[in-house]
């Protein structure tokens, strides 16, 4: 096998052939080697854990040797669960807030860069800071700052709902405006300086540059940051369970126990996880129902936003 | 005659911008020198007294660092060493086994590579929730459960944002520089260590970084697959130590977040140019 390979005349005789012959034919002999590892690791930690995960969404199961297959029981019942809709509906609203919150503040941050005033890379450099430290250790940090604001008010950012909502939205562009702004300033020095130019000469205002000509060219770096905030606040998890961990807690007349500052992936892990959960087939349909809106999100998202880029 | 006045303006602008960037600045330091001057005050003080200097009675010297360094009947310098090496060991093998993989996916037509390649992509739209149940049985089934193996987990779960970039940019380079190699007699892996490997270091950078970034702050995963009592990350070790009843000692606490951070804060400052290329090129994930 090798010698047909290593006698360089019928290597040459390939040259006619497309692109690549002379490499592809030896390559695929060591496909083992190249594809090997990481398809073994990737069918462990994402392919066998995901088809699973499908499959025990429709069972019921404490552990998973006794699943029992029972169809989608489970998604009724995570539908129907109050501290699952509860958990949507602020994450929604969370999301929604902290997109529009990052995405203007962080193209403003942007742009003021972009201007050419002196420390520009020192900004720079302390805006994206935040973006190096952990949730958990984020999500402590601001609890201790907001205690320590709270407290002289006789509170405390674990006894109100909208104390829990808005610190997390702070805390969320404290991390997020860096990297969304290094992303908008990448798309603002590639908008053409003699298009800018051209809209001063004719006589336009700075607003009107900036919302005729800047704009539109950095369209593209929008809908990425966008898709990113949007998603980033959908699977938020870290700084949640840091920061207020989903109190305070209000007990319904039912008895179900809502956590007002839950949020998906919190209550996702909290069912999957707390001692009395009667089915961890409830978790896992919570989980798929969870990763269709994450994934299709993301994908109208994407298409929304991209029918509105400049054309090149 | 008009021409100095939209100049003035113009100054006036930037020295607008520039006053109030350097208020945000401020703003932006605010938390991290929070940490820091509490981590030098004693308990009581860090929730009356938060934004205060520790001076006086508040000032406890360096007794929050010493007792941070065994806090939660767990040593503070162990979950360091745990969390590097779990760094560094998954950097590496995701470094060198999915930018062979994606050389492969990039050169080679073949319908493996395709379905590999797609599914990739389609991992970076999975969120961890959905298979996080399912990935930590798995991974104590195969007694991936260690800091020694969990590499092998993040190389799995990690792999596809990891192809998609190193793909993206192996098609950008020539062909022809690989088929010369090929053609003076080497043997494909000698192409892709000597010939493929040294042009993908820009794209190496990005993703390594990414990846560190990703793999030192992750809570879940570790806690998750890993024996809690045994090994313990940062994130993990502040985790318990804040989520165990009881009061805690927020002095402490902080002299630890204070320790676990100052790493973090060096590597940025000494590699901050890679650091915002890299996520700049990562930016396309989804």
């Amino acid at each position: 096998m090798s010698r047909k390979t290593d006698n360089p005349n019928r290597v040459r005789k390939r040259d006619k052939h497309p692109a690549g012959q002379p490499l592809k034919r030896p390559m695929r002999k060591w496909s083992w080697l190249f594809l090997g590892p990481v398809t073994a690791a990737f069918i462990i930690g994402f392919v066998w854990p995901f088809i699973q995960g499908i499959y025990l969404s429709m069972c019921s199961f404490k552990l998973i040797r006794d699943a029992k297959f029972i169809g989608f029981g489970n998604y009724l019942t995570a539908l129907k669960d109050a501290t699952f809709v509860h958990a949507f509906w602020y994450t929604a609203l969370f999301a929604v807030v902290s997109v529009i919150l990052i995405n203007v503040l962080a193209f403003a941050v942007a742009y003021a860069l972009t201007q050419g005033i002196r420390g520009s890379n020192l900004y720079r450099t302390v805006f994206f800071m935040p973006n190096l430290i952990g949730g958990i250790v984020l999500g402590y940090i601001w609890s201790m700052i907001f205690d320590g604001i709270l407290s002289r008010y006789g509170t405390s950012i674990l006894m109100e709902t909208r104390f829990g909502f808005w610190g997390l939205i702070i805390l969320m562009c404290w991390q997020q405006i860096g990297y969304m702004m290094i992303i908008y300033i990448a798309g603002l020095q590639a908008v053409p300086d003699d298009m800018i130019e051209a809209a001063r000469i004719d006589g336009a205002t700075k607003w009107q540059t900036l919302w005729h000509i800047t704009i539109p060219n950095v369209m593209p770096s929008i809908t990425i940051c966008t898709f990113l905030s949007l998603t980033n606040g959908f699977k938020l998890f870290d700084q949640n369970l840091a920061l207020t961990g989903g109190q305070p807690f209000i007990i319904q007349p039912d008895g179900t126990n809502i956590k007002t500052t839950e949020m998906l992936a919190l209550n996702i892990y909290n069912t999957f996880y707390s001692s009395n959960s009667a089915s961890k087939g409830v978790a896992q349909s919570k989980a798929v129902i969870f990763f269709i809106l994450v994934a299709t999100l993301g994908l109208i998202q994407l298409a929304y936003t991209r029918k509105r880029e400049v054309q090149q | 005659m008009d021409k100095g006045k939209p100049l003035s303006a113009e100054r006036r602008r930037k020295t607008i911008m520039s006053v109030v960037l350097a208020v945000i600045c401020i703003i932006y330091v605010l938390p991290v020198l929070t940490v820091v001057i509490n981590s030098f005050k004693y308990n009581t003080y860090v929730k009356t007294d938060t934004f205060a200097l520790p001076l006086g009675e508040m000032w406890a010297g360096f007794k929050n660092f010493i007792k941070g360094m065994t806090f939660g009947n767990y040593p503070f310098w162990k979950s360091a060493a745990y969390s590097l090496s779990i760094t560094v060991l998954s950097m590496a093998l995701i470094l060198l086994f999915t930018s062979m993989a994606a050389w492969y996916i990039a050169r080679v037509d073949s319908l493996v590579c395709k379905a590999i390649y797609y599914l990739c992509v389609f991992s970076m739209v999975v969120p961890f929730q959905m298979v996080m149940f399912t990935l930590s049985k798995t991974a104590d089934k195969l007694h991936l459960n260690t800091p020694w193996t969990i590499p092998i987990v993040y190389l799995g779960f990690g792999a596809g944002l990891a192809i998609f970039m190193f793909v993206g940019f192996v098609k950008s380079i020539p062909i022809e520089i690989e088929e010369a190699a090929a053609i003076d007699g080497c043997g494909p892996i000698r192409t892709f260590f000597s010939v493929v490997l040294p042009m993908l270091k820009p794209t190496m950078i990005s993703v390594g970084i990414l990846e560190i970034m990703w793999v030192w702050n992750d809570y879940l995963l570790p806690a998750l697959v890993l024996d809690i009592n045994e090994y313990r990350t940062i994130p993990i070790h502040i985790q318990y130590l804040k989520g165990s009843y009881g009061t805690v000692d927020l002095g402490a606490t902080m002299a630890l977040i204070l320790m676990s951070i100052i790493p973090v804060i060096v590597f940025y400052l000494l590699c901050q140019k890679h650091i915002i290329k890299g996520v700049a090129a990562g930016a396309v994930k989804g």
